[in-house]
């Protein structure tokens, strides 16, 4: 288990004040000035030394992302900007919110730090909408920065940095960058084509990143104790520290800090007071977020919670959000249900998506209580197939996986509630796939 | 790209109040000069509160001829976002959120609880104008599920019961504290944190 010690968001339950002089006493701040004199690119190579890894879901290595960034050389009078994703919105994910409202002076000093090492003097933090209160911490936070000098003009850290925040108004697709990109532009979340890369042409058509909050506000921390401390933590290609998100059917659902790899099962019984009813009552996890396929529960027993482990189990580990189900769950309903989110939050672009989502949402509907026929669930999964890469945004692969997961792992209890309905059902007319 | 006539915006006498025209001022000044349209969505938000809780023709005017954007372009932005409404709600616009986090926690019975309590379907409002009942999707608080938000706030760790007893106070016109209503703070663990335990004290 992960030590105190070794726990960079100290503040995660807000038992200290999120304001700037109690996150100086928690060490906030510390040694900004020093990072920021330093080389863009020696920060860089230090953040690729950590082999930090995205924090907001695709677990792209940061430090390769940053070094898309024009180099001083090559950089011509557009405005680089850095762009924080603070959309945080996939189902079972709610770590950020923790960030954004018990440490935001942490995501401040990250943003300072990542503008030096892309060349950036302006920041835009781009928040859900729903979370108003989140957004009023955030702001405070702002203000007071810009009141101590670590921000604005004349910074006194040395390099200067606008910071601003931006609030969303509720669409999840604004979270993958290039539609937050369009929609900090004052338009609808719609997802652009790429290339050309935000890096290339972002947010006003000039060089931008887009970083998640976590990864952001862990950086200074990496720096400020060493890339050895970093890397001594986790499995390798995976290190560090990582926030989790526990929900459902544990007896103690929370957020906590962990080591990369932790096994999942120590993540929910030391931290969580294990699966509701015991470990054996445990049907399935979705181990990385709504995105992510589902586990078995004898995948469960040993799996560790790393990007790689998890890939290698036909999942992800996405953003670390565990939504844990006993076997009191229907878990056809349960996919349903985000099957019904994903055609709900569909920006209707591309059709494969648009089309396909509420396609499946219909026929797990109908699964749900077994009006359908075994030949169906391989039609249902061929049209996950067809929905799976052929869209321009991940919101197509996003919602086809939990499907993909679900008829992989529960075939059996999807044509058993067939089998149930058909022998009820006797004569009675027989509903047709394509609706 | 030929650009025929943009109709004329017509917003009436639609106007935000000093403290929003201040707090508008504030937006402005985050973007670009010549990118005013970014500031489209935060300004449809002022809008929505100055109007009531719901964005009208003339709100969404407004908001165009504030941004130098067509009334088109606004309207499209303020269809496409869940938290825009084109219609009017009612003075507390309870969204419970339906996703799977917040349904494995019982977030039907919540609805349920609502539905009976406010007497009123799912997207109706209730007929003194008090209450909006919606139900929306994921929220991100999913370690406090199952959770509804009222207007700004969020009410988390919910039963059906202290559901239709938050209802009951905000029809009485009770001010409710937002956040976990099973006492624990945050999404700590239920009975406090096991870990950063010297945090408290160092407070």
């Amino acid at each position: 288990m992960l030590q105190d010690q070794d726990r960079i968001f100290t503040n995660l339950y807000g038992q200290q004040h999120f304001g700037l002089q109690a996150a100086m006493k928690r060490g906030v701040w510390d040694g900004v000035k020093e990072m920021v004199t330093r080389e863009r690119g020696d920060i860089i190579d230090d953040v690729k030394a950590s082999d930090l890894r995205g924090r907001g879901g695709a677990g792209f290595p940061t430090g390769m992302k940053w070094s898309f960034m024009p180099p001083d050389d090559r950089m011509d009078d557009r405005p680089h900007y850095l762009v924080v994703n603070a959309d945080e919105s996939e189902p079972g994910t709610c770590k950020d919110r923790e960030i954004l409202r018990n440490d935001p002076h942490r995501l401040l000093e990250g943003m300072v730090v990542a503008c030096r090492a892309m060349g950036a003097h302006t920041g835009y933090i781009y928040i859900r909408g729903e979370f108003y209160n989140e957004a009023s911490n955030v702001q405070v936070a702002i203000d007071e920065a810009y009141d101590a000098g670590l921000l604005g003009k004349n910074s006194k850290l040395g390099w200067d940095v606008d910071i601003h925040l931006h609030r969303g108004a509720g669409a999840y697709i604004c979270g993958e960058e290039t539609a937050l990109l369009e929609s900090l532009e004052g338009k609808k979340g719609q997802p652009r084509l790429k290339p050309p890369f935000p890096a290339g042409a972002g947010l006003y058509g000039c060089p931008t990143t887009v970083n998640n909050v976590e990864t952001i506000a862990v950086v200074p921390e990496i720096l400020r104790r060493g890339v050895s401390w970093w890397t001594g933590l986790g499995p390798e290609r995976n290190r560090g520290t990582k926030l989790f998100c526990v929900s459902g059917h544990v007896n103690k659902p929370c957020n906590v800090e962990e080591e990369m790899g932790i096994p999942l099962r120590e993540l929910l019984e030391k931290h969580c007071g294990g699966v509701r009813g015991g470990w054996d009552n445990l049907l399935t996890i979705i181990p990385g977020g709504s995105s992510v396929p589902c586990l078995t529960s004898s995948v469960c027993g040993d799996i560790k919670m790393d990007f790689d482990t998890l890939r290698a189990a036909g999942s992800g580990l996405g953003t670390a959000a565990v939504i844990v189900m006993d076997k009191s769950t229907d878990i056809i309903r349960a996919i349903e249900r985000l099957s019904h989110f994903y055609m709900h939050e569909s920006c209707g672009q591309c059709t494969p998506c648009r089309e396909g989502t509420g396609w499946m949402w219909r026929v797990l509907g109908r699964m749900c209580e077994g009006r359908s026929s075994r030949e169906e669930i391989g039609m249902l999964f061929d049209v996950t197939k067809q929905i799976e890469g052929h869209t321009i945004c991940a919101l197509g692969d996003a919602a086809a996986w939990p499907v993909q997961g679900l008829i992989r792992n529960f075939r059996p209890v999807i044509e058993e509630r067939i089998d149930r309905f058909v022998a009820g059902q006797s004569g009675a007319d027989m509903p047709v796939a394509a609706e | 790209m030929k650009v025929t006539a943009r109709p004329e915006l017509n917003y009436g006498d639609f106007a935000f109040s000093e403290e929003r025209e201040a707090q508008a001022q504030k937006i402005l000044a985050r973007y670009p000069e010549g990118r005013e349209a970014s500031a489209i969505i935060p300004f449809l938000d002022l809008a929505q509160r100055e109007n009531g809780g719901w964005l009208s023709k003339e709100a969404i005017d407004y908001v165009a001829m504030r941004t130098g954007s067509a009334s088109i372009r606004v309207y499209e932005v303020a269809s496409f976002y869940t938290m825009f409404y084109l219609e009017p709600v009612g003075k507390h616009v309870v969204q419970v959120c339906r996703t799977t986090p917040c349904w494995l926690r019982g977030a039907d019975a919540l609805t349920d609880a609502a539905k009976q309590k406010l007497g009123i379907g799912l997207g109706e409002t209730s007929e003194d104008g008090n209450f909006t009942l919606i139900e929306v999707e994921c929220l991100g608080a999913c370690c406090n599920a199952p959770m509804v938000q009222i207007n700004d706030d969020f009410y988390e760790d919910l039963t059906p019961e202290r559901m239709g007893e938050i209802l009951d106070d905000l029809a009485a016109g009770k001010e409710v504290a937002a956040g976990p209503q099973s006492g624990r703070r945050y999404s700590e663990p239920e009975g406090g944190p096991q870990t950063l335990l010297h945090m408290a004290s160092e407070a």
